[in-house]
């Protein structure tokens, strides 16, 4: 892995972007050995609908800044945060957008992916609120392609996390988008 | 305790003030400081301790007093708005002389200013906030692991010097989350306040022990009668007007820190042996400065990195050493200038006093201040 990992999660309120990066963050800090991990986020005082980002840095030597600098991967969830973040990707890096509520894509030097997140939730999982954990499951293939964080390490943290009723239903977005993103190919 | 976790360092700061011993908490919920209060309504009922969310914050702080002399080590937390309200109560348990530990998660002010953004606009009021002189303690953690350490270290001071101890986190560090490896904590640890020796009719509550200055603190229930008044009071806890006791009374509150000044203070520094440039800062901003200085490094630029871990007392002494060999020193704060004024009284015109100020509720980007590092080289 390079000597920083750059995650960040950005959507908006309720979509589950911060349950999303603080479960990466439990599957690099608890379920990985050796590895530095830092978690932020940053919201607005509204609960539901604003703008709402978080990140996940991990990295073999302690980690200073707490931020995402450039990202390596972003999953972006929303047109907003499309146009206000998607400019910050390390060159090279990967952007996961979702096909539904992002349709207009800025010109970016990354490797796109434009997947069907939010659709795989509504219609695979059957529930819109799983969102999260089908982006989570991407970033997952993402780690494991990166030789950052296992994907069982990721499930791990997520079974771990969500109350004992929702498990089934978030274990399956989990897989689905690990799959999504595994016979995926970027633009 | 898990051996490894991943926390918030609201989250840290709460398990270290109970692994401290703490047992009582009272307060009212404020963003950025809730989850304190969530965890310690939590855990504190299970380990025979008590959580009461009261009306407001001043009452928080009185019950969190009230606490405290009934025995138990007690804990507020809040944030701005709410540290503004608990400063007529935090003097008088300055001038009671009560142990207590007070956390505020700083976000923008004034007023209600920005609940969810970061500042460090409490730093003065944390040492003047409250009316009349008094030593101040007061911590600055900047990462989760060093929450928890430094909520152990701020209820042993408190029972300590029996006073209050203040913890000054930021809404980055607050609802950051890391991974911390707890370290386990053995009774030797922890410091507990000194109980009377003598039978309850020879107590005289505010009689200093010769030793180390400092009264020994019987618990309402013991059976010691004890009166306690924000009054300037005698040795017997009685209110007193006599020129002599007066500033027997003074001197010793304020000889608390002073005297133990050099076991109290806490600071980190890095790569400053040969550092022209010193960028000083604490909590959040302290993470941005330490990637610019290793930037700056990397472009050749000798720069050095200061972290004040207690605000209060200051590291004056330790600064003004390094001010002899440093050029200039970069002080980067999220508020229009505060800690700057004590590196300027600490350095004594030694060196070069550069404040970055950044009050829009984000944190500085270290290319933000390897800009100014550049500029200065």
């Amino acid at each position: 892995m390079a000597s920083r990992y750059e995650i960040r999660f950005a959507g908006s309120g309720g979509q589950g972007v911060i349950l999303a990066a603080v479960v990466a963050g439990e599957a690099a800090a608890l379920f990985e050995e050796g590895l530095s991990v830092v978690q932020t986020q940053s919201y607005g005082p509204e609960a539901r609908g604003g703008k709402s980002k978080a990140e996940v840095i991990i990295a073999k030597e302690p980690i200073d800044y707490p931020k995402a600098m450039k990202p390596n991967l972003q999953v972006i969830l929303t047109q907003q945060a499309a146009e206000e973040y998607a400019g910050d990707t390390l060159p090279g890096g990967r952007i996961i957008y979702d096909d539904f509520f992002v349709t207009s894509l800025p010109q970016v030097d990354a490797n796109i992916y434009y997947l069907p997140i939010v659709r795989t939730a509504r219609e695979k999982v059957g529930n819109e609120i799983t969102t999260n954990m089908v982006a989570l499951g991407a970033v997952a293939r993402v780690l494991e392609l990166e030789n950052i964080v296992k994907p069982e390490s990721v499930k791990k943290a997520i079974l771990a996390k969500v109350p004992e009723k929702t498990k089934q239903s978030n274990s399956l977005a989990f897989d689905e988008g690990y799959t999504l993103f595994k016979n995926s190919i970027h633009l | 305790m898990p051996d490894v976790a991943f926390w918030q360092g609201n989250e840290a700061l709460a398990h270290g003030a109970l692994a401290a011993g703490c047992r009582f908490f009272a307060g009212y919920p404020i963003t950025p400081s809730t989850e304190i209060a969530e965890i310690m309504a939590e855990e504190l009922p299970k380990i025979n301790g008590r959580f009461i969310q009261m009306e407001d914050e001043i009452a928080g702080i009185a019950a969190a007093i009230g606490g405290s002399i009934a025995g138990r080590k007690s804990l507020t937390a809040t944030s701005g708005p709410g540290f503004s309200l608990k400063q007529e109560n935090l003097g008088f348990a300055y001038i009671a002389e009560i142990p207590l530990v007070v956390v505020d998660v700083m976000r923008g002010g004034p007023s209600t200013g920005l609940p969810t953004k970061a500042a460090q606009q409490d730093v003065m009021q944390a040492r003047w906030g409250t009316h009349g002189d008094h030593g101040t303690i007061c911590y600055a953690p900047s990462s989760v692991q060093e929450c928890y350490e430094v909520a152990i270290k701020a209820f042993n001071a408190a029972e300590r010097y029996r006073q209050p101890v203040l913890i000054l986190s930021d809404e980055i560090i607050g609802h950051m989350r890391e991974k911390v490896v707890p370290p386990k904590i053995k009774a030797k640890d922890l410091l507990e306040r000194k109980r009377p020796v003598d039978v309850p009719e020879k107590f005289i509550p505010y009689l200093p022990d010769p030793r180390d200055d400092l009264p020994c603190m019987a618990s309402f229930g013991d059976g010691y009668t004890w009166h306690i008044t924000g009054l300037t009071h005698n040795e017997w806890g009685f209110p007193t007007n006599s020129p002599e006791e007066i500033e027997k009374m003074m001197k010793r509150l304020m000889r608390k820190v002073d005297r133990f000044r050099d076991d109290i203070v806490e600071y980190e520094t890095a790569l400053t042996d040969d550092a022209d440039i010193l960028v000083l800062a604490y909590g959040s901003v302290a993470r941005t400065s330490l990637r610019a200085v290793h930037e700056a490094r990397v472009r050749g630029i000798k720069a050095g990195f200061f972290r004040p871990v207690t605000l209060w007392p200051f590291p004056d002494r330790e600064l003004e050493k390094l001010a002899r060999k440093a050029k200039t020193i970069i002080v980067p704060e999220l508020n229009c200038g505060q800690m700057v004024l004590e590196v300027e009284r600490a350095v004594h015109g030694k060196a070069k006093i550069v404040a970055q100020n950044l009050v829009n509720g984000e944190l500085f980007k270290p290319e933000e201040i390897l800009s100014v590092i550049e500029e200065v080289a």
